[in-house]
């Protein structure tokens, strides 16, 4: 299929983690997760803290060596021999500025280490050059190339954060929560920026994120994630229009509204409880421990991902 | 509104705070002003460095060693807090006024278990002892929604979930009913549902026991969902003030409008963001006039070298801005 860019099945990565002296268990960060994500699109990840979406974006650079499941890029399959090609076309953008940039660089050697990493510059004026454009895209004052990271504040700091992922002009870019750290009149800066650079170069993103107004905002396609698994993905319009997973429903409400008459009127649906133990998974379906709908049928077997129409994906039984 | 200045509960008259540093005095609050009546809930909303938790710090007398209060009055029900003793302000907290911090997993003590810890407030604050105070924690604990409150007095922090510390801290802050409750960025540091489940807490606890919450935080959503009433700071000055839908809906200082369109518009996820320009201010060389000058787009020439006074638009809204001031001259102009 040609307008499938990045094709995500059933992706799984599982941790080892040490739970007494001798037992080691598997914590399944992210279980079977596909999708796919079409040439200039955006897909939204939201979950809570702990639901695997920062790990899917980082399996699929193989940051973690996926524990199963396949990446095809433009059809090509992602493997470890050939994931350091890959990175030229796939970059990340990483949550905190300050501490994805290494100290002891100047900005210009930050932005211009994927050049040097892929050689795509044949001369030191041509590295430059390139180094100042990126820098101006980003908008950057290109008179600061030499300054170091910490002399930047933290909008300024995702700029170079930015600028290195676009210096080897890739196709794809996992944004993982961008912006979160970002004071709320900037975000809306580097939010802005995302969209003109995929505007102008029809760049893809796989934008990871909590805050559901922003990935709203940003995306065309959002895919919900509970506890490792995608619960719920369609049309961003149409899953804050239309949510159908209990989940799905009970975040959106969740979301304060920055309006006070719809806050006021609109009713909050609360989950009771916290997330369960990502080692004690319950049994069936994962949500429904919390879930108000929940039957006997949800602990027996696991809800799949299915088609409701229009591109609504849901994984629970009820309908 | 309240006319005769002593019904306030806690009246805050042109409060300075300053920071001694080694590059020199950082004004982190410089002449703030509000009051707060009984059973109200009152927002501060600001970005990082507007000095909003610096304003709760000072009124609860929490500073940092090198913070001071340089200026200004705190009225606690016409009481001067400036003439408390450090023996009366330790009463003073807890009793008339308590509050709970961003990070429940810092702000319990790790090595000691829930109950012990919340004993502490209750035998501090209270005539309660032993069989009696832990009775006390068990029922403040059942008042903030944990299950299990005998199990969970054992247990200790890291035990429990984060929204699981953040009710610990609130019921460790109730634990005498103070007047007024200051929650500073109380659900920053939790999860969206969590963070639906202790503001629904708040609002509740706030309703039974009639006591005024100061919620500080820089979520416009949360503002928006909680809040009567509302103050906008930008560097450690008020630009703003008013009840919520009239910040919300006419908002009369250019920060409160930027702040507004950068962020996405509820109606329509399709409009187009519209940042605030420039960087966060930098407390260590203010403009010497209006704080926001630097990154206003509508600046003038009076708003870089004055301090814009506050203006009445109405009974319900007050603002910091020399636009208003302009627009108002302009308008009286007209009518001459």
């Amino acid at each position: 299929m040609s307008d499938v860019l990045v094709d995500v099945k059933n992706l799984k990565q599982y941790f080892p983690v040490k739970t007494g002296f001798f037992k080691t268990l598997p914590l399944k960060a992210v279980d079977d997760v596909s999708f796919s994500i079409a040439p200039g699109e955006t897909l939204g990840l939201v979950g809570e803290s702990g639901c695997g979406k920062t790990t899917v974006g980082r399996s699929i650079l193989h940051l973690y060596k996926p524990t199963g499941g396949e990446v095809f890029f433009e059809g090509e399959k992602v493997t470890a021999d050939n994931i350091q090609m890959m990175r030229r076309k796939m970059q990340m953008v990483f949550q905190d500025p300050y501490s994805s940039l290494d100290p002891r660089m100047t900005v210009e050697d930050i932005i211009g280490e994927p050049l040097d990493v892929h050689k795509l510059c044949s001369s030191r004026s041509e590295r430059r050059e390139r180094i100042l454009y990126l820098m101006e895209t980003v908008g950057l004052n290109a008179e600061h190339a030499r300054r170091y990271a910490h002399e930047f504040s933290g909008g300024q700091r995702q700029r170079i954060g930015i600028a290195r992922a676009l210096a080897a002009e890739p196709k794809f870019i996992v944004c993982d929560e961008p912006v979160s750290a970002l004071d709320v009149s900037i975000q809306a800066q580097v939010i802005n920026m995302f969209e003109d650079l995929q505007e102008k170069l029809g760049i893809a993103y796989l934008f990871i994120a909590h805050d559901l107004l922003v990935v709203h905002h940003i995306s065309r396609r959002i895919a919900v994630m509970y506890l490792g698994k995608i619960v719920e993905m369609a049309e961003a319009d149409e899953i804050n229009a239309h949510p159908q997973h209990p989940y799905t429903v009970s975040l959106l409400s969740a979301v304060p509204i920055p309006d006070p008459d719809i806050a006021r009127s609109r009713k909050r649906i609360l989950l009771e409880g916290d997330v369960p133990s990502p080692l004690k998974m319950p049994s069936g379906c994962a949500f429904r421990t919390r879930c108000r709908y929940a039957t006997e049928k949800c602990a027996e077997s696991c809800p799949s991902l299915t088609d409701r129409g229009n591109g609504h994906f849901v994984a629970c039984f009820n309908q | 509104m309240a006319i005769n200045m002593h019904e306030y509960l806690l009246d805050v008259q042109d409060l300075h705070t300053s920071f001694f540093t080694d590059s020199g005095e950082v004004q982190a609050v410089n002449g703030v002003s509000f009051h707060l009546d009984p059973g109200e809930i009152l927002g501060i909303v600001g970005e990082s460095g507007s000095g909003k938790s610096v304003t709760a710090y000072s009124i609860m007398r929490i500073l940092a060693d090198t913070g001071r209060i340089v200026g200004g009055k705190i009225l606690y029900k016409g009481d001067d807090l400036a003439s408390y003793s450090e023996k009366q302000m330790q009463r003073f907290r807890g009793k008339c006024c308590s509050i709970i911090f961003q990070d429940p997993m810092t702000s319990l003590n790790p090595v000691f278990t829930i109950g012990s810890q919340m004993r502490e407030a209750v035998v501090l604050h209270t005539e309660k002892r032993g069989e009696e105070a832990t009775a006390r924690v068990i029922e403040l604990l059942e008042l903030v929604g944990i299950n299990e409150p005998k199990k969970r007095i054992k247990q200790y922090p890291f035990e429990l979930s984060g929204g699981m510390r953040q009710r610990v801290m609130i019921a460790m802050a109730l634990a005498c009913e103070p007047d007024i409750l200051i929650a500073d960025e109380p659900t920053t540091a939790l999860d969206v549902t969590i963070q639906a489940q202790i503001l629904e807490l708040i609002q509740e606890l706030q309703k039974k026991l009639g006591m005024a919450v100061i919620l500080v935080t820089h979520d416009l959503g949360v503002i928006a969902n909680m809040c009567d009433n509302v103050v906008v700071m930008y560097g450690g000055r008020i630009c703003e003030r008013g009840t919520a839908r009239e910040i919300f809906y006419h908002p009369r200082h250019e920060y409160t409008k930027g702040l507004l369109r950068s962020i996405p518009n509820v109606n329509n996820m399709k409009t187009k963001l519209v940042p605030i320009s420039g960087t966060p201010i930098n407390m260590l060389c203010m403009p010497k006039g209006c704080a926001f000058c630097t990154r206003c787009d509508a600046a003038m020439k009076i708003c870089l070298t004055e301090v814009p006074e506050e203006l009445e638009i109405n009974e319900e809204h007050r603002a910091a801005c020399w636009m208003n001031v302009k627009e108002a001259f302009e308008e009286g102009g007209d009518s001459e």
